[in-house]
This record gives C-alpha cells, sequence and structure tokens, in this order.
C-alpha cells in the first residue's frame, strides 16, 4: 500500500484541462415527485480539490451525476466552460458510491477500461501499483475487501486519464488504513492536475482533502467557500450545525 | 478467440456430407416395407454388387408420393396401385412395374368382442365389427393400406366415419404406431402381414381375419421421370429398379424369412428382350 | 413392467458393449446438436446482449415474441425447412434435405430464440448492475454487449446447456428433414421412435436410457469445467 514510482512509469500524466469553469445556472432536478435539486448556480473555477458536503438527501450524488452527463436536469443549464455536460463525459470519470465489479481478475478490470478506451494495455501493472494491488492482480475482483475493491474503482478511473475526478462517498463505511490509502491516491492524482470534485459526509475528510468547500442543503447550495474560510466555522447556521454533529433536516 | 474457433467447428460440421465416392440414390417407401426389416435384408445385396448406396424415406405412401412429386427422392415405392398409375400418368413417375406382393390381415385381441376370428370375407367382418361397434384402429394417414381399408369398408357398403371417434379411431400414423395404439385399447386393426410377423408387441393378438382375395397387396416400383424432376440420377435410379425386377432381386426378395415365415412374394413381369 | 427390468438390462448391456449402428447413432446425435447449439449461441447470444442494453421503439413486441418463439413445436420447423429445402422449394438447388447439415439447420432454427430470450433476461439483470458504469465509461454499444456476454458467461453456460437439451431430445424436426435413413440421419430420437413402432420397447427404452445418460454426460461435462476454471481461480 506504498506509493512507489520507482518501478513503473507515472500512471497519472500532468494534466491540464480545458474543462473549467463548471457552470451550473436554475439546475433543477425532481424524482419521485419530490424536488432533489431545487434551482442549484454554481461556478467551479481552477483545480484543486472541491468539496460538495450536505446532510443526507441533500441531493448531492444526483448533483454528481447531473455534472458528469450521466443525466439531463429537469431545468437549467450545466457547461463546462461551454461544453454540454454530456458531450465531455469520457473526459471525467466518476467512481461510485459502491464499487462496480466486473466478474473477472482484478487486473482483468482495469485492462477493460484501457482496452476500451485504446489506451496501452502494459500501463495496467503501473496502475495496480499505483493503487496498491499489484500483488492481488489475478485475484477474482468480486473478493476484494471493500477498501481493496474501491481503490480498484480508483485505478480503474485513473485508467481512462480523466480531467476531472468525480467520487461519490468514495470511504463511506470503509476501514481506517482503507480511507488512508484512497486519500492519497486522490491527492496525487490533484497534486497532478487533474480537476477533483469529491462528495462526502465525513467532516474529517472533507478538512484532510479541501481546497474550497460546496455546502448543500435540501437542494440548495447554501454555502461555496475557500476551505479556510469554512472551517473551523462555517458562516451559516446550517452548515455549523452539521459540523458539530447536529442532524440538520 | 473463442467465437472463432466455435465459428470454424460450426463451418467443419455443417459441410455437408456430400459425394461419397460410390453414387447414392433416395427412395421414398413405406413404413410397412421398411419396419418388416426387408430394406435391411435387401439393400446390402445391390450395393455389394453395383456400389450404389439406397438411403430409404420410409414415411406414409401419401407423403412417399408427395415427397416423389416434390423431386425429393429418385425412386418411389409403394403399395397402392391406383395412386401410383395416376403419379405416372401425371408425369412424375417413368413408369410403374408390379414388384411384389402379400397380403392384408385383420388381428385382434383375444377377448374377439366382435366375433369374427377365423372368418374369411373381410366384408362381411368388417361389417360385424362395425355393427357391433368394437373398437377398430384405422391409418387414418392415406397410406396404401388405409387406401385399401377405406376400399374395403366401401365394398361392405359401411361407413365407418360416422363412428369416428367413438369405436373408429383413427390414428393417423405409421403402421408399427397404429398397432401400439390399437393393441393398447384392445381395438382391431388391418396390417399387411409382412409388419404383423416382424412386429415385436403383439402380447396377446393374434390374427382373426385372412385369405381374402381381396385383401391383396401388391407393391409397385417407379423410377421418378427425369423430365419432371432434373436433379434425379437417373441412371442409379434405373439400375435400382432393374435389379428389383430381375431374376437376381426377386430370388432375393423371396429369399427373405421372419421366423421362419415368408413375408414378401415377389411377381414381377418376367424381364427379358 | 417387465419392460423396464428388460430395458435396463439391454441398455446396460449395449453401454458395455456397444454396436456399431449404436455408435454411429450416438456420433450423429451429439454432432448435430451440438453444432446446432454451437451455432445457436452464435447467432442468439449477442441477439439476446443487444436487446438487453438497447431500447427502442417496439422493444416490447419484439421481446413477446422472441419469448414466445421459444416454444415452437419441433414438427412445425421440421415441417418449414422442408418445404425450403425440398427440391420443389426455393433452396432446394442446395441438395441440403435428407443431410446432417438439414438437421442442423432445423435445429438451430428451433433453440436459437430460447437462447436469445434467456440471455436476454440474465443479461439484462446484469446489465441493471453495470449500465450507470458503462454509461460513465462512455462505452459503445458494442463494448457492453462484449462486456456484459463475458462476465455472464457461467450463467449463459447454462443457457447453452437448455438449448442442448432442447435439441438433443426433439424428434419433429429431425424426421422431417432428415429421413431417419439408416447409416445417414438415424440419430437417437428418430431411432427410438423406430424401435417403438417396430414394437421393439424395450429396446426403444434402453435407448431412451442411454440418451438421458448422454445428455447427464455434458451436463456433467459442463460443470466440471466450471469448477476447474473456479477452483483455478482464473478468470482471463
Amino acid at each position: 500500500m506504498f506509493m512507489r514510482d520507482l518501478v513503473f512509469p507515472d500512471v497519472v500524466p500532468r494534466t491540464e484541462t480545458d474543462l473549467m469553469p463548471l457552470e451550473l445556472e436554475g439546475v433543477r432536478l425532481c424524482l419521485d415527485g419530490k424536488a432533489v435539486l431545487d434551482g442549484v448556480d454554481l461556478r467551479l473555477e481552477g483545480t484543486g480539490c472541491t468539496v460538495i458536503m450536505g446532510p443526507n438527501g441533500a441531493g448531492k450524488s444526483q448533483l454528481l451525476k447531473l455534472i458528469h452527463g450521466l443525466k439531463a436536469p429537469d431545468a437549467g443549464r450545466i457547461e463546462w466552460n461551454g461544453r454540454a455536460a454530456a458531450a465531455v463525459t469520457a473526459r471525467q470519470a466518476l467512481v461510485f458510491q459502491k464499487p462496480v465489479l466486473l466478474r473477472r481478475s482484478v487486473a482483468a478490470n482495469i485492462e477493460f477500461v484501457l482496452k476500451a478506451r485504446g489506451r496501452d494495455r502494459g500501463l495496467r501493472d503501473g496502475l495496480l501499483e499505483h493503487v496498491g494491488l499489484l500483488d492481488k492482480a489475478r485475484q477474482p475482483a468480486r473478493q476484494l475487501s471493500g477498501g481493496e475493491a474501491q481503490r480498484l474503482m480508483l485505478g480503474r478511473a485513473l485508467a481512462t486519464e480523466p480531467e476531472v475526478l468525480l467520487l461519490d462517498e468514495p470511504t463511506a463505511s470503509l476501514d481506517p488504513a482503507s480511507v488512508l490509502a484512497i486519500e492519497r491516491i486522490i491527492l496525487r492524482a490533484r497534486e497532478r492536475g487533474v480537476k477533483v470534485i469529491l462528495v462526502t459526509h465525513d467532516t474529517g475528510q472533507a478538512r484532510r482533502m479541501a481546497d474550497e468547500v460546496v455546502f448543500l442543503h435540501r437542494g440548495r447550495i447554501l454555502e461555496h467557500v475557500p476551505a479556510d474560510e469554512f472551517f473551523p466555522e462555517p458562516a451559516t447556521r446550517e452548515a455549523r450545525d452539521y459540523l458539530n454533529g447536529r442532524i440538520v433536516v | 478467440m473463442k467465437i472463432r474457433t466455435l465459428m470454424a467447428a460450426a463451418l467443419v460440421a455443417l459441410a455437408p456430407v456430400s459425394a461419397v465416392a460410390d453414387e447414392a440414390i433416395i427412395v421414398q417407401s413405406t413404413t410397412s416395407t421398411a419396419n418388416s426389416g426387408l430394406y435391411d435384408y435387401l439393400l446390402p445385396i445391390f450395393t455389394d454388387k453395383t456400389g450404389i448406396t439406397v438411403n430409404v424415406v420410409a414415411v406414409g405412401t401419401g407423403q412417399a408420393i408427395k415427397n416423389a412429386a416434390n423431386c425429393d427422392g429418385d425412386v418411389l415405392l409403394v403399395h397402392a396401385k391406383p395412386a401410383e398409375e395416376k403419379f405416372v400418368a401425371d408425369g412424375g413417375g417413368t413408369s410403374r412395374t408390379d414388384l411384389m406382393y402379400n397380403d392384408f390381415v385383420i388381428v385382434g385381441p383375444a377377448e374377439d368382442p366382435a366375433g369374427v376370428s377365423g372368418m374369411t370375407d373381410v366384408e362381411a367382418a368388417l361389417t360385424q365389427i362395425a355393427e357391433s361397434e368394437a373398437l377398430f384402429a384405422s391409418r387414418g394417414d392415406d397410406s396404401g393400406t388405409h387406401k385399401k381399408e377405406k376400399a374395403l369398408w366401401e365394398a361392405a357398403g359401411v361407413d365407418p366415419a360416422e363412428g369416428s371417434g367413438a369405436w373408429y379411431r383413427e390414428t393417423g400414423s405409421g403402421m408399427g404406431a397404429t398397432l401400439n395404439a390399437g393393441i393398447g385399447m384392445g381395438a382391431y386393426v388391418m396390417t399387411d402381414r409382412a409388419t404383423w410377423i416382424s412386429f415385436a408387441n403383439k402380447q396377446e393378438y393374434g390374427i382373426v381375419v385372412e385369405g381374402d382375395d381381396d385383401l391383396f397387396n401388391q407393391y409397385g416400383v417407379i423410377p421418378i421421370n427425369p423430365e419432371a424432376c432434373p436433379s434425379v440420377n437417373v441412371e442409379a435410379a434405373q439400375t435400382f429398379a432393374d435389379w428389383l425386377v430381375s431374376a437376381e432381386g426377386q430370388e432375393a426378395i423371396g429369399a427373405y424369412m421372419v421366423d421362419g415365415q415368408q413375408l414378401f412374394f415377389p411377381n414381377a413381369p418376367e424381364q427379358g428382350s | 413392467m417387465q419392460d423396464f427390468g428388460e430395458a435396463f438390462a439391454l441398455a446396460f448391456g449395449l453401454v458395455l458393449s456397444p454396436t456399431g449402428d449404436l455408435l454411429e447413432i450416438v456420433g450423429l446425435s451429439l454432432r448435430v446438436s451440438l453444432t446446432a447449439t454451437a451455432v445457436a449461441c452464435l447467432l442468439g447470444l449477442p441477439l439476446g446482449a443487444l436487446l438487453a442494453v438497447t431500447r427502442f421503439r417496439g422493444r416490447g413486441a419484439v421481446l413477446v415474441t422472441i419469448n414466445a418463439l421459444m416454444g415452437l413445436p419441433p414438427v412445425v420447423v421440421g415441417l418449414l425447412v422442408y418445404l425450403n429445402l425440398s427440391r420443389a422449394g426455393p433452396l432446394g438447388f442446395l441438395g441440403l434435405l435428407y443431410t446432417p447439415t438439414a438437421m442442423i439447420i432445423a435445429q438451430t432454427i428451433l433453440i436459437t430464440p430460447i437462447v436469445a430470450a434467456l440471455s436476454r433476461q440474465i443479461l439484462e439483470d446484469l446489465n441493471a448492475e453495470y449500465a450507470e458504469q458503462f454509461r460513465s465509461l462512455c462505452l459503445s454499444r458494442w463494448q457492453s454487449v462484449q462486456a456484459l456476454l463475458w462476465d455472464g458467461r457461467y450463467a449463459l453456460l447454462t443457457v447453452g446447456l437448455a438449448g442442448f437439451g432442447r435439441a438433443v431430445a426433439e424428434v419433429g424436426a429431425v424426421m422431417i428433414v432428415g429421413g431417419n435413413i439408416d447409416h445417414l440421419t438415424r440419430v437417437m430420437t428418430t431411432a427410438i421412435a423406430l424401435e417403438t413402432s417396430k414394437g421393439e420397447l424395450a429396446l426403444a427404452l434402453a435407448l431412451g436410457i442411454i440418451l438421458m445418460a448422454i445428455a447427464l454426460g455434458v451436463n456433467a461435462l459442463v460443470q466440471s469445467l466450471r469448477m476447474s476454471a473456479e477452483r483455478r481461480n482464473v478468470y482471463a
């Protein structure tokens, strides 16, 4: 589980993206008759790690899927530097909350993506090494533990050479060692210029990872500020209550 | 990789079992002839002599004639003289030649519910069966046997169709299947003697009516007309037909025995000149 | 009742010292039905996978039709193929009637709907799990199909076996298009029908027992291949 890029070439190349800024205007999404996102305006610029926080049901996962282009909003505009979200899905990677493992070996999971993207299959071992799974390469992926599975998902995401890395609660219910390993992989990607948008309800993780924070509550954005303005004390009452561990409805 | 292996295997297996070094002809014939075992005995003799393989498709006479009309055969060998003559007259066959004969019999259960056992007048026996409404299983499939059976009912002045489904059971099947069904339900069945002798599921059945001249069963052989069917293997078909009616073929037919009984009696017209 | 005892004794004897004829018939049954299964899978699996991942107008009607075609009566299929391959029919010039190839064609037509319908169901369930991830990876439809087919390979193996079972057990189609010709197109099922019509019930039953044993053997073989692959824990 150690980062070692001595043996293999760096699998996360220096990335420069022209996808930023990301602009959302008046975005609404209704599910089962309820407004999950109720008029979201947001502008994200530059690189670094943006953490999206908020109580459950606030609409964070849905927001992530919308900006990735997997769904269309019921109203409003989502554009990556003028491009429609659905048009640039391939240039981003989304790590789902629950790992989606193919019924094959660990190595085959990575190879699958490399082949689908027409990338050099020799990068496979480097990616496995990068996420600390090289020694489990031939194991059936479905036999991995939760933490290992998420590391594989990250490896697969990085295999697509994304300009933006979107993560939906990637370390929810994982053991601390796995959390640490995954955070280090994400930070490494951020270092190399990949824009990271991370949804988490783990406030400690947010403190560790965020360059800026977006606080979502009942389908609306309450705060969007740099991390050092949000922590230790955010401006709004709901955000304060949330950080202090009170249940925010 | 896996797909390609599968496709290769499929192509290999699908390749038609085509031209064997020897020639082959298809004979459309009847189930009664085939089930008696005659072909198993007769054909190897012919193939040894001529190198021609004979493939027999055994179906009901009606189907055999239809298949021949569709040009799906080289020779037709059935036992329904009027239908055969019509087939030739319509241009389907080159010519028809008498080949061999045997006779039909009526078999019945040991209890003999209609009391016809030992009768030699088949029309009278059929009338008695109809009047007592004893079960009777018919081929019902437009075969040679079935056509003969219908002719006999007509000669007796009885219309069994009135009892169809009641005492008159039309199986629409081949001879063996009809025998199985008839014996299973305790019905009388009209069958050719050859099939009966070689049939292995007689249970407690026996022949109850035989010997009437009207039960005469004539077989004929017809090479398919190449003018109607260009795909016919004309020479081989003719060779086969000629051999069957030749002295050698006729002798072979007469020599075929099951349980010490001769099943078919050769009666082709003298060949010569 | 004594038929059963006699049948088992006969079957046992035949298995211990099979006649040349029996081996020929068994060999042809396997050749025809295995080939038909292979071709049906080649056609039916991609079709099922495509139907699993694609949405289009009239999809519901197509699914209903394919499911219904699973119930195609073998004798009807045989008749349809016969009418086409007969010399009097449109494909008569191929001269395929009364050959094993015609039997393979008929059985393929018979079981392709089974393979397509069952694989569609299996892969649709599988796709529910993968669909969002595949969209996130921007996979093409063909790439999704390939991924599903490989990932579902064990379940699809069972689909193949279902198709094989149907093919090796049917008599209606091969009887009409093959003609049950001795040493040429006689398979287990038509031989059983023939012996039955000759009243040789014990022998027919014995052949039936042997046919069941063969089907069992094929299934067991496939199962052991699966298990050894899982034991070696190597998923390509």
